[in-house]
C-alpha cells in the first residue's frame, strides 16, 4: 500500500509503523523465496488424492490405548504409507493424548492401494534365519548362487541373491510377509540381508519388555522380554531347535512389517518364558528395540473411520470455487465500505489487502516449515475471517465518528478512538483466537484446517490493524480531504451524525 | 444512505432512542417462542443427519446422460440392501449414497458403476464411513463445545464480569439451539462441515457481543456516582451507540458468507463450502439479533437485582420527573425524545483524558 512519502517523513510514529510493516512483508517474502516455497500447499480435496482416518481401539480387553502406542502406530503405519512410493504422503496422529485419530493422506490416484495397505495390521513376528549375507545383490553365477539354501523354494533363493538392502525401498517395510512362508529380508540398517523361515513366535506373545542395563555383563544395555503361556512354549521349542545349530542358523530375526529389527544369536535353549537379549546396544538402540517389541504388534486395533477420495476433477472445482467465494465476497465487502464509509473505503481496502498478501505469504512459509495445507475449510475459514477482520475496521471508524460527536478535531479523534477501538478489539479478537484454538484440538481433519485458517487470520488482522490500520488513519487525518470533512470522506460532520444545527437549538 | 448516518449520530447522542433494553420481554417471548418450535423440531422430527454421523458409504461420479434409474438398477444389481439414495448433482454429477458398507461390497458398488457407465474408477469421488465415526466426532463436537463455554465464561468473567460471561453465554446458546432447530425444521443435511458453521457460531456470536459490552461497561463505569439514569438506561443507549456497528458487521459478515453459499450452493451443488456457509449464514442473522436484543437484557435484568442498582433506580426515580426514562413512553418504535436527558452534553463538552481506559 503506497503512501506519499512526504506525509510519512512529517511524523515519525506512523511512519516507523509501516517501515516495520514493509521489513516484515520483504522477510516474509524472502524466507518463501530462500526456503523455496513459491506455491501455497493444497489439501486433498483441492488437488485429489485419498485421506483415510483411522480411529484407534484396544485390540483386546487387557490392553488400553496408549499414547505411546499411537506414536508407534503412526511410525509403523508411515513406514507403510512410504513404501508406496508416492511423495508427499501424510500419516499424522490428530486431537490430543490418547483420543488421537491417526490420519494418512496420499495425493493422486493410488488411494485404493493405501486402503488396503493401512486395513492390515502390523505383526511382530520371530523368525529362524536360514541364511545371511552382506547386503547388497549377490553377482549371479558365483559360489554363493551355487549353493541355495535347501528346503527354500528356487524362487526365495533367486529373491535373496538379488535383494539390495541398500535401495531405500528395501528398507520401507511391506507389511505383507507371509508368516506362514520362507521370506526374504533386510536388516534395518541396510547391511545384512536374510532367508527367513516362517514364523514360529508372534508378536502378540509378548507379554513385556523393556530395556535395562545388564549387571552380569558390566554395565552394557540389554533388551529383557517376558513371553504369555503361548508364546513361552513356542519360543523354548524354537530355541531349543536352534540353539545347536551352526551359524547363521542359531539366530532368531525379530521381523517387523518385512524389517529384520535384529537377529539375537540363541545361546541356550529358553523355556522359562524370559529372555535377555545383549549386544553391544547403546541406551536409545536398547529402547528402540524394546518400543518394537512391546508395541510392534499394535496393540491397537484400528476402526475405518472415514475414507475420502477425492478425483482431480472435483479438487479443481472446489479450488476454483474456494478462490471464487472469497473474491466475490472480498469485492461485495469492499463495495459496501466504499458506499457506506465513503473515503475510509481506502483504508478497508488497504487494510484487506495487507493482510490477503500477509495471509499469502504465511501459508507459503508455513506450508514449507510446519507442513500447513490449505483446505477448503480453511479456504471457509479465511473467506469467514474477512468479516472478522472488516469488523475491527468498523469498531475503529465508528469509535472515531464517536469521538468527533464529542466534538473532537479528527486528528485527536483518530488518536482517541484508537484508544478505546483498541481494547474491544483486543477482547473480540481474543474470543475469535480461543474458539480457534479449541477448535483446533478437540477437532480431527477438516474443522482443524478450519480452525488453523481461522486463527491466523485473526492473529493478521490484530496485527494489521495495530501496524496498518491505525498508522494509516493518522497519516490520513492530516490530508485536507478527510479533515476538513469533504463530503466524500466518510468524516463528514453529515455521515457522523454532527447535527451542529439541532444541538445548538437543543442546548 | 446518508439518512441512516444522520440516524446514528442522533442514535450515539441519545436523541433518537429505540427503547431496546427495556422491552426486554417482547424479545424474551419472540425468543422464547423460536426456542420451543426448536425443541419441538427437534423432539418431533430430529436432525438429518449426513452419512458422516451415521455411517455409509457415498460415490459421487461423472455422468451427463445417466438418469438416477439407471444408477439405481446398477448399484441395486451389486445385491447391496439397505437404504440408498441417489441424486443428480448439477448437470453431469450422480451421486449414490448407502448405507454401511464391507470393503467388498464397496468394490462391487465402484466396480459396477464404472462397468455401466464407463467412468474412471479414478474419476469416482468416493467417501467411506464406519458405522462409529459418527459417535466419534460427535464426542470430540461436544467436548469442543464444553471446553469452549467454560474458558470462554472464565476469560469474559476476568475481562468484563460474571454477570457478562453469563449473559453472553445465555444468547450464546439461544443461537446455537435456533440455529440447530432451523436445521431441524427445514430438514437441511448436518454433516461435520455443519458442526463446524454451529461451532464457529459460537465464536462470532459472542465476538458480537463482546462489542456491545465493552461499550455497555464504558457508559456504566461510574453510573452509581450519579443519579442520571438507571443500569438499563445506560445499557439501552449503550446497545443504541453500537446499533449502526452492530448492522455494519452483520452485513460485512453475512456478505462473503452469503458469496460462499452462492457459490458453493450453486456452482458445487453440495459439499464443504455450501454447508459451513449455511449453517454460519442462519446462525449469524440469529447471533445478531441475540447481541442486541438479548443479551444486553439478560444482563440489564441481572444487573438491577443488585441492591446498589435498586437504589440508583429509585434515585433516578425520584429525581427524573420529566420523564427521563425511555422505558416509560409507549412509543414501541424509533422515537425522538428531544425534551430528554437535557443536561447530557454538559460533562461531555469537556475534553477527555487520552489513554482513559
Amino acid at each position: 500500500m503506497s503512501t506519499p512519502n512526504n506525509v510519512v517523513k512529517s511524523s515519525a510514529r506512523p511512519g516507523r509503523a509501516l517501515a516495520i510493516l514493509t521489513l516484515i512483508l520483504i522477510s516474509l517474502g524472502a524466507t518463501a523465496f530462500v526456503t523455496g516455497a513459491n506455491e501455497v500447499r493444497l489439501g486433498l480435496d483441492l488437488r485429489g488424492g485419498t485421506s483415510v482416518t483411522l480411529q484407534p481401539r484396544a485390540s483386546t480387553a487387557g490392553n488400553e490405548v496408549t499414547s505411546a502406542a499411537i506414536d508407534q502406530a503412526v511410525e509403523i503405519i508411515r513406514q507403510r504409507v512410504n513404501s508406496l512410493g508416492v511423495a508427499e504422503s501424510e500419516v499424522t496422529a490428530q486431537g490430543s493424548g490418547t483420543n488421537r485419530q491417526i490420519v494418512i493422506s496420499v495425493p493422486g490416484e493410488n488411494g485404493r492401494r493405501v486402503v488396503d495397505l493401512v486395513g492390515q495390521t502390523a505383526e511382530l513376528r520371530f523368525r529362524q534365519v536360514l541364511a545371511s549375507g552382506i547386503g547388497v545383490p549377490t553377482a549371479v553365477d558365483t559360489a554363493t548362487a551355487a549353493t541355495p539354501v535347501a528346503g527354500v523354494s528356487d524362487a526365495v533363493n533367486q529373491a535373496f541373491a538379488t535383494l539390495d538392502c541398500t535401495a531405500a525401498a528395501s528398507l520401507q517395510g511391506t507389511g505383507t510377509d507371509d508368516p506362514a512362508a520362507a521370506i526374504t529380508a533386510c536388516s534395518k540398517d541396510g547391511g545384512t540381508k536374510y532367508i527367513l523361515a516362517p514364523a514360529e513366535v508372534l508378536g502378540r506373545q509378548i507379554s513385556k519388555a523393556s530395556a535395562g542395563i545388564d549387571t552380569q555383563a558390566g554395565s552394557a544395555w540389554s533388551v529383557s522380554l517376558t513371553f504369555n503361556n503361548e508364546g513361552t512354549s513356542a519360543f523354548g521349542a524354537l530355541t531349543a531347535r536352534v540353539t545347536s545349530l551352526p551359524e547363521p542358523t542359531n539366530q532368531v530375526a525379530i521381523v517387523l512389517d518385512g524389517i529384520v529389527q535384529s537377529s539375537p544369536r540363541i545361546n541356550e535353549a529358553i523355556p522359562s518364558g524370559t529372555a535377555q537379549i545383549t549386544g553391544s546396544f547403546t541406551q536409545v538402540e536398547a529402547q528402540d528395540l524394546a518400543n518394537v517389541l512391546k508395541y510392534g504388534a499394535l496393540p491397537l486395533a484400528f476402526d475405518r473411520g472415514e475414507v475420502q477420495q477425492v478425483s482431480p476433477t472435483l479438487g479443481a472445482e472446489q479450488l476454483t470455487a474456494g478462490l471464487l467465494a472469497g473474491a466475490i465476497g472480498l469485492i461485495l465487502v469492499t463495495i459496501y465500505s466504499f458506499f457506506y464509509y465513503r473515503g475510509l473505503g481506502i483504508v478497508v481496502t488497504g487494510s484487506l489487502a495487507v493482510a490477503a498478501v500477509m495471509i499469502y505469504l504465511l501459508a507459503l512459509v508455513l506450508g514449507e516449515t510446519i507442513g500447513f495445507t490449505l483446505t477448503l475449510a480453511g479456504i471457509a475459514g479465511i473467506i469467514v475471517a474477512i468479516g472478522i477482520t472488516a469488523d475491527s475496521f468498523v469498531v475503529y471508524f465508528e469509535r472515531i465518528r464517536d469521538e468527533i460527536r464529542e466534538g473532537r478535531s479528527l486528528r485527536s479523534a483518530v488518536e482517541s478512538g484508537w484508544v478505546k477501538a483498541r481494547h474491544t478489539i483486543l477482547v473480540a479478537d481474543a474470543v475469535s483466537i480461543i474458539a480457534a484454538l479449541l477448535l483446533y484440538f478437540f477437532a480431527v481433519g477438516s474443522v482443524r484446517g478450519f480452525a488453523f485458517a481461522l486463527g491466523l487470520t485473526t492473529l493478521v488482522d490484530l496485527f494489521v490493524v495495530y501496524i496498518f490500520t491505525k498508522p494509516l488513519m493518522t497519516i490520513m487525518a492530516r490530508w485536507k480531504f478527510f479533515n476538513s470533512g469533504h463530503r466524500f470522506s466518510g468524516l463528514s460532520d453529515k455521515s457522523s451524525g454532527v447535527t451542529r444545527t439541532t444541538s445548538s437549538v437543543e442546548a | 444512505m446518508s439518512s441512516i448516518k444522520g440516524l446514528g449520530g442522533r442514535l450515539y447522542s441519545g436523541e433518537t432512542s429505540v427503547n431496546i433494553v427495556g422491552n426486554a420481554k417482547r424479545w424474551y417471548i419472540v425468543s422464547a417462542l423460536f426456542t420451543l418450535l426448536s425443541i419441538g423440531a427437534l423432539a418431533v422430527q430430529g436432525l438429518h443427519l449426513g452419512i458422516e454421523f451415521k455411517g455409509g458409504s457415498a460415490y459421487t461420479f461423472p455422468a451427463t446422460t445417466a438418469t438416477v434409474e439407471q444408477a439405481r438398477s446398477a448399484v441395486e444389481s451389486t445385491g447391496i440392501t439397505g437404504e440408498l439414495i441417489i441424486q443428480k448433482i448439477g448437470e453431469d454429477k450422480i451421486r449414490v449414497q448407502t448405507g454401511s458398507l464391507t470393503n467388498a461390497q464397496s468394490d462391487s458398488v465402484e466396480a459396477a458403476i464404472v462397468a455401466t457407465f464407463g467412468v474412471n474408477a479414478a474419476d469416482i469421488d468416493t467417501q467411506l464411513i464406519g458405522p462409529s465415526w459418527g459417535k466419534e466426532i460427535t464426542k470430540k463436537a461436544l467436548y469442543g463445545l464444553l471446553a469452549f463455554i467454560i474458558v470462554i465464561l472464565l476469560f469474559l468473567a476476568m475481562t468484563f464480569e460474571p454477570k457478562m460471561a453469563f449473559a453472553a453465554l445465555i444468547a450464546v446458546l439461544h443461537d446455537v439451539l435456533i440455529t440447530v432447530g432451523i436445521y431441524a425444521l427445514i430438514g437441511f443435511d448436518v454433516t461435520p462441515a455443519t458442526v463446524i458453521g454451529f461451532l464457529t457460531i459460537l465464536g462470532y456470536s459472542l465476538y458480537d457481543t463482546v462489542v456491545i459490552f465493552d461499550k455497555v461497561r464504558e457508559n456504566t463505569r461510574a453510573i452509581t456516582s450519579t443519579s442520571k439514569q438507571t443500569f438499563t438506561q445506560a445499557t439501552n443507549l449503550a446497545v443504541n451507540q453500537t446499533i449502526v456497528r452492530s448492522i455494519n458487521t452483520t452485513v460485512i459478515a453475512l456478505l462473503p458468507v452469503a458469496s460462499i453459499l452462492f457459490i458453493g450452493g450453486g456452482l458445487l451443488g453440495a459439499g464443504t463450502l455450501k454447508d459451513i456457509s449455511l449453517a454460519l449464514f442462519i446462525g449469524m442473522l440469529v447471533g445478531s439479533y441475540s447481541s442486541v436484543f438479548i443479551a444486553p437484557a439478560v444482563l440489564a435484568q441481572l444487573r438491577e437485582k443488585e441492591p446498589a442498582m435498586i437504589a440508583l433506580a429509585k434515585r433516578v426515580q425520584a429525581r427524573g420527573t420529566a420523564g427521563v426514562s425511555a422505558s416509560a413512553t409507549t412509543s414501541s418504535s424509533v422515537q425522538v425524545a428531544t425534551a430528554t436527558v437535557t443536561d447530557r452534553r454538559g460533562p461531555r463538552n469537556q475534553p477527555k483524558r487520552k489513554g482513559r481506559k
